[in-house]
């Protein structure tokens, strides 16, 4: 167990990851002829470099911590969940039927029930792959990667259909209307008389996603159900023996997983497109898993990662008019190597670092 | 008759459309009976149409851009080797990297090689897979219904085409005629009972992910040489995962692969060219419907309520070795 101390396993092992993620992916600006550390300055001032940069930092992040911690919960009970992007989806259509259905008059009054739709939209999407691992032995990771398919073709059909705004071209709803508005950074933060963009999309959601961080910290380390999740996830075979019922963890971890990752639409939708758009979810269901990964299942790390994230997103928009050379297709490199690294190849930087811890507790011995 | 050159021609689209999906099935096939869980097929198919088609295109040749394309899908069969056999590392998450490694690079490296927006050059002439016409279709197609079949079914096609139907039996004959294939059937199944009798696995495995990897960049080199002339971005638009669908639905069988990758080529020849069916004038089927079948299908398979896939029994875990 005690291999190497905590702080190593937690904060040296995913920095050496990240790091040797950044080299490789140095390593393909310079193949096209292009300087790395002037391509890392962009991304960092385009990023961080004013409000409305960290306002799109922030507003991205705020997607990944929701899709994050989607991936996160499962991961806790062993599940692989790669359907954020299907139940982000359908979470999009539940927050979009709630605020479409009525007018509403405050964003206070709409909030609570548009992330009762988004969530349980996203859950509900989640439920039948998570059923049927459970009950029938299905690979969840099969299922799921089917059902963002089958979530797509769905919400294609729904926007060129019932849902359809018949006064335009487009595969979009209306408007959901001023009721259904939640405060930009902004408007929220004019009142304290801090000047922030009026252009970034930075809204209301990112504090809703912290809050999620937050209680999901709380479910999986202080309840009795975060403490069965994390059996189950260790050892099936002695939770059963415990009493933990495995359909019922499998289910609820999935049911969790996914209205998180339906709740990303209160972010888009309702936040930011104040519409449900076809390709509203743009991948951040699968930037999750990355950063589920990188922040190490811990909520703590996941908003740390999610920013990081963020800044690459952001940046990598930047990127783009800095060096037009560089297309924005390198923030997927990066995404990809620091998944590969911190994900698939982690036992490359692990084992040895581990034996150097050994030999040197051996020496001080 | 009107209706029966219909047929032909929606046969005919669908006998195209599976060629990739068949390739990548097969490529599939063989990893997952070595025990490696292989979701990248979409990332390796990726990175090799663009190889393929930047190779064609300044060689001239579409061979040589068939070998560049299985060299650059064997790099990444060699990753997800290196991540999951060598490393022990979880074999779908470095699927996971190595789809999203292939969908930026050939957007990055093709943007900065052609500035157009990750397209590559045209292709024609060489560069390019035509269609082969086979002995007498010409002078055959005017029999009755035979005629037509052969010479627009059969005939016609581009050398990959028959290249892929050949792999069928070819596989079968590997897998389950030859001691390689027993051997590779066998570590995917009961690795440590291979490693006993002083067969190496990592060895077994490594063997089994080259041919996946040949076989993904035969298939990327289809997609961007012979089905369209050049590299688009994102061309593969989720065909990985269909065959990756397909592979299920077929119970890990190359027979029922062949059967299973025409059944999802005829779906998507069937929403490409009927893009809203109706039925008697009742109902309309959406294309989106159409579209999310084979998906549907395998969802159903998976569930066992069709019959039951049975996945190879030591698929997606690394092998430790006693000591």
């Amino acid at each position: 167990m005690d291999k190497m101390p905590r702080w190593a396993d937690l904060f040296l092992i995913p920095f050496i990851n990240l790091i040797l993620a950044f080299i490789a992916a140095g390593l393909v600006v310079l193949a096209i002829g292009q300087n790395p550390l002037d391509a890392i300055y962009f991304m960092i001032k385009g990023s961080l470099g004013s409000t409305s940069g960290i306002g799109y930092t922030l507003y991205y992040a705020t997607n990944y911590i929701f899709t994050g911690l989607a991936v996160a919960v499962a991961f806790h009970a062993r599940l692989f969940n790669i359907g954020g992007e299907g139940q982000a989806a359908v979470g999009g259509v539940g927050a979009a039927v709630v605020l479409l259905a009525v007018d509403w008059p405050h964003w206070t009054v709409a909030l609570p029930f548009a992330i009762l739709g988004a969530a349980s939209f996203g859950a509900a999407w989640a439920f039948i792959p998570a059923y049927l691992q459970a009950k029938r032995g299905s690979h969840i990771v099969i299922t799921t990667i089917m059902f963002n398919f089958i979530a797509a073709a769905l919400l294609g059909f729904l926007l060129n259909g019932i849902l359809k705004n018949p006064a335009t071209q487009n595969a979009e709803t209306r408007n959901f209307g001023p009721g259904a508005h939640l405060p930009t950074a902004h408007e929220m933060l004019a009142p304290f008389g801090i000047e922030f963009s009026k252009s970034a999309p930075l809204n209301f959601s990112f504090l809703l996603a912290l809050a999620c961080a937050f209680l999901i910290w709380l479910l999986i380390w202080r309840t009795r159900l975060g403490y069965q999740i994390r059996a189950f996830g260790h050892n099936e075979r002695a939770a059963n023996y415990a009493g933990i019922p495995a359909v019922r963890i499998t289910v609820l971890a999935m049911l969790i997983s996914g209205a998180l990752a339906g709740m990303l639409s209160i972010n888009v939708v309702m936040g930011e497109q104040e519409r449900l758009i076809k390709e509203f979810v743009e991948g951040a269901g699968f930037v999750g898993i990355a950063v589920a990964l990188m922040g190490r299942s811990h909520p703590f790390g996941i908003v740390l990662a999610a920013i990081l994230f963020g800044m690459l997103t952001q940046g990598g928009f930047e990127l783009l008019f800095e060096m037009p050379a560089i297309s924005r297709e390198m923030v997927l490199v990066i995404q990809a190597l620091i998944i590969l690294f911190t994900g698939a190849l982690d036992h490359m930087v692990r084992d040895p670092v581990e034996r150097i811890f050994i030999r040197m507790k051996n020496r001080s011995a | 008759m009107d209706s029966f050159l219909q047929l032909i021609l929606t046969l005919d689209m669908s006998i195209r459309l599976s060629v990739v999906l068949l390739l990548a099935c097969l490529a599939g096939l063989f990893s997952e009976r070595s025990g490696i869980v292989d979701i990248g097929l979409e990332g390796k198919m990726l990175i090799a149409a663009f190889f393929a088609a930047v190779v064609a295109y300044h060689s001239g040749s579409a061979w040589m851009g068939v070998l560049a394309g299985c060299a650059a899908s064997l790099v990444f069969s060699m990753i997800h080797g290196l991540a999951s056999i060598t490393y022990r590392g979880n074999q779908l998450i470095s699927g996971v990297a190595i789809n999203f490694l292939a969908s930026g690079l050939t957007v990055v490296i093709g943007n900065a090689w052609y500035q157009k927006g990750g397209q590559t050059p045209t292709l024609s002439g060489n560069s390019r897979f035509t269609a082969i016409e086979l002995p007498f279709s010409r002078a055959l197609s005017d029999v009755p219904v035979l005629g037509p079949i052969y010479s627009d079914l059969i005939s016609g096609h581009n050398a990959i085409v028959y290249i892929a139907f050949l792999v069928v039996p070819l596989t079968w004959w590997v897998l389950f005629r030859t001691r390689f294939g027993l051997r590779l059937r066998a570590v995917g199944e009961n690795p440590a009972s291979v490693d006993t009798s002083g067969i190496s696995v990592v060895r077994q495995r490594y063997q089994a992910l080259i041919i996946t990897g040949i076989l993904c960049g035969i298939a990327g080199a289809y997609l961007s040489t012979a089905q369209a002339a050049g590299f688009g971005r994102e061309m593969t638009a989720g065909r990985g995962y269909i065959a990756l669908a397909a592979l299920i639905f077929a119970k890990w069988r190359p027979w029922y692969a062949m059967g299973a990758c025409l059944l999802f080529g005829l779906l998507e020849a069937i929403s490409n060219l009927y893009p809203n069916i109706n039925i008697f004038g009742l109902v309309t089927i959406p294309v989106q419907f159409t579209q999310a079948l084979p998906y549907i299908l395998t969802v159903v398979i998976l569930a066992g309520f069709i019959g039951k896939a049975i996945p190879p029994r030591a698929g997606g875990e690394p092998y430790v070795k006693e000591r």
